[in-house]
């Protein structure tokens, strides 16, 4: 048995729009071990970007449990959710969200310096994993100087900087042609490879295939796929 | 974390110039218009004050008008004033006209005045070469002279005066110093003047009364109650009647203009401090629109691990940084100004290091106080709703 990293136990999540409740999450039961590979697919409108938040901790669960790497993810104060999102989440997001006004190595210097780490070791760092996404020679420019397959590159570096818990990534390929997609699975692939734990959302069966595990969100349930081998 | 909030609020500020620019203008205007009027008002002040100040701050100055019954005052008078505590000292005057003459050589309408050591102690510049009427000669009835330039130059030709004897309404004196020359802007003629020591006046050439005087004070502090004592002893000498002699007391002057130029400065100020607020004001209406125009960035900042109050501390620190530069350039303009005003009227031109505290503490309280509730705002974005905004 491999190690259990994540842990969400009867989760419900439910909006208040006004006097009306919709339950958006209806009482996910997922499990995720360390070097897993899952992709969360669902059509539009099913709850897979509302899960996601929860995962990152960029929200907070109705009712029901939430174990992240062994912590209890519910009434933190906002601080404390930071913290917990700089250590334990890389996020990748389908419109890249890097920041316009900064170097692609800026970028993703950014999460190190929230981490408090200094000046010289976040440009050691940085500078090392955008070789690694190879993007070696492409340091200096700004995400307007990229294309569309660079700059997601550059936000999955900014993602594998912090040496996260788990990445994760909502989409990474909706805004790109299939071509610069397969590229950006490729390389999920060798990070999957490398060992790392990857949760994908998305609303595309085939992208989905690149998982080594899927699971299905149809209006707030979750069923567990099958294994993708 | 400091050093990167400083440098990310630069990138921004410059990122959006001409902005930043238009909004700097206000805080540009109100620190430089409450710099420039604080800097001329307390030039101008210390021109005044220094002025009135070299008349005498520590002084009082009798002019007696006397009565049909006594036209000055005695010696006796002013011994009684010399009685009084808080004096150092006191500096009559009797003048009047006399003729003037040396081998044979005579000059009419020669202005006469008696005075003591005491005016000379406290007055400078009174003579070019010789020396000055001391306090023997005052004892002594002493019959020495200090005579003007132009009784020196037309009685001594080709000769140094000082020694020689003269001749002062029939009376021999001895010539012992020349009078500093008088420029024709000053408001006594010294050049046809001869001055002696007052009690020989009164003693030898036979002048009853004093007819004005200068009353040092020790301590500038009780000017006040020494000059109602003053009063009183004058009163008692004219037998009550307060039109005999008139009394003006140097520090009350002093003070009354000190206190009318810092009501005027902090008036002046606080007019141009609106300005300052309404500066602070279009600073926070960039902020606003900046947050507003940045929630995607703040989000994003969230989701990578930055903290309510590091969003909060770069805002302000973004406020703070574009409140100085327009508190820095509005003082130069400010001080600039106050510079080409100082000299187009001739006052004096100070620069204080307080003047400096003030503007640069000012724009930064502006910063820090009208960025607030922005930066406050950007802290509390939910980063979904955040992220989402794109
Ligand atoms: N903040 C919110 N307040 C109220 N309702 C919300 C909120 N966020 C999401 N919802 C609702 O929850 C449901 C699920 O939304 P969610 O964004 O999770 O869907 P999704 O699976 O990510 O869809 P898509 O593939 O289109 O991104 C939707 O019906 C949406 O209207
Ligand atoms: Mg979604």
């Amino acid at each position: 048995m491999s190690e259990k990293i994540l842990e969400m136990k009867n989760l419900v999540k439910t909006y208040i729009m006004g006097d009306e409740e919709q339950v958006v999450l209806k009482g996910i039961d997922l499990q995720i071990n360390r070097g897993d590979f899952l992709s969360v697919l669902g059509p539009s409108g099913s709850g897979k970007s509302t899960l996601m938040n929860i995962i990152g901790c960029l929200d907070v669960p109705t009712s029901g449990t939430y174990y992240l790497s062994g912590e209890l993810i519910r009434d933190l104060p906002e601080a404390a959710l930071s913290h917990i999102r700089n250590r334990e989440i890389g996020f990748i997001f389908q419109q890249f969200q890097l920041l316009p006004r900064l170097s692609a190595q800026k970028n993703v210097e950014l999460p190190l310096i929230y981490a408090g780490v200094p000046e010289k070791e976040r440009q050691q760092r940085s500078a090392h994993i955008l070789e690694r996404v190879g993007l070696a020679n492409k340091m200096k420019n700004r995400p307007n100087q990229l294309s569309g397959g660079q700059q997601q590159r550059v936000a999955i570096a900014r993602a594998l900087v912090t040496e996260p818990t788990i990445l994760l990534a909502d989409e990474p390929t909706g805004a790109l042609d299939q071509q610069t997609g397969h590229q950006i699975m490729g390389l999920f692939k060798e990070l999957y490879q490398e060992g790392k734990t990857i949760v994908m959302i998305t609303h595309d069966a085939d992208v989905a295939k690149n998982g080594s595990r899927i699971v299905r969100i149809v209006d707030g349930n979750l069923s567990e796929g099958v294994y993708n081998a | 974390m400091l050093k990167e909030s400083i440098k990310m609020a630069l990138e921004n500020i410059i990122s959006n110039k001409m902005r930043s620019f238009l909004t700097m203008l206000g805080i540009i205007i109100g620190v430089g218009s409450v710099i420039a009027l604080i800097t001329i008002v307390s030039g101008a002040t210390s021109t005044v004050t220094d002025q009135v100040a070299s008349m005498g701050a520590n002084t009082v100055t009798v002019q007696v008008q006397g009565t049909p019954l006594k036209q000055g005052l005695t010696q006796g008078d002013v011994n009684k004033i010399a009685e009084l505590s808080n004096i150092s000292g006191i500096a009559p005057t009797i003048s009047g006209k006399t003729t003037v003459a040396f081998n044979g050589n005579t000059m009419d309408e020669i202005s006469l005045q008696g005075k003591n050591d005491v005016y000379f102690e406290n007055t400078e510049d009174v003579i070019s070469s010789g020396r000055i009427i001391n306090s023997i000669d005052t004892e002594n009835k002493s019959r020495v002279a200090l005579i003007g330039k132009d009784i020196a130059d037309e009685l001594y030709i080709g000769k140094n005066p000082i020694g020689q004897e003269i001749k002062i309404g029939g009376i021999t004196y001895n010539v012992i110093g020349i009078l500093q020359e008088s420029d024709s802007f000053a408001s006594a003629d010294t050049n046809n003047s001869v001055i002696i020591p007052y009690t020989t006046a009164m003693g030898v050439v036979g002048a009853k009364y004093i007819n004005s005087m200068t009353v040092y004070i020790a301590d500038e502090l009780l000017a006040d109650t020494t000059t109602r004592q003053i009063e009183g002893v004058l009163t008692k000498a004219f037998n009550g009647d307060e039109d005999g002699y008139s009394i003006v007391n140097m520090q009350s002057i002093l003070d009354t203009i000190e206190s009318m130029t810092s009501i005027l400065s902090m008036m002046l100020g606080g007019i141009a401090s609106i300005s300052l607020v309404v500066g602070g004001i279009g600073i926070m209406n960039m902020m606003l629109v900046s947050v507003t125009e940045r929630t995607s960035e703040i989000g994003l900042r969230k989701a990578l691990g930055a903290e309510p109050k590091q969003i909060q501390l770069q805002f302000l620190i973004e406020s703070v940084v574009l409140c100085l530069i327009g508190g820095i350039i509005g003082f130069i303009l400010g001080v600039s100004l106050a510079w080409v005003v100082a000299n187009l009227i001739g006052t004096s031109f100070a620069l204080t290091a307080s003047t400096v505290v003030l503007a640069i503490g000012f724009s930064a309280i502006i910063g820090v106080v009208f960025g607030f509730m922005p930066a406050r705002k950007a802290s509390r974005l939910n980063p979904i709703d955040a992220l989402r905004s794109i």
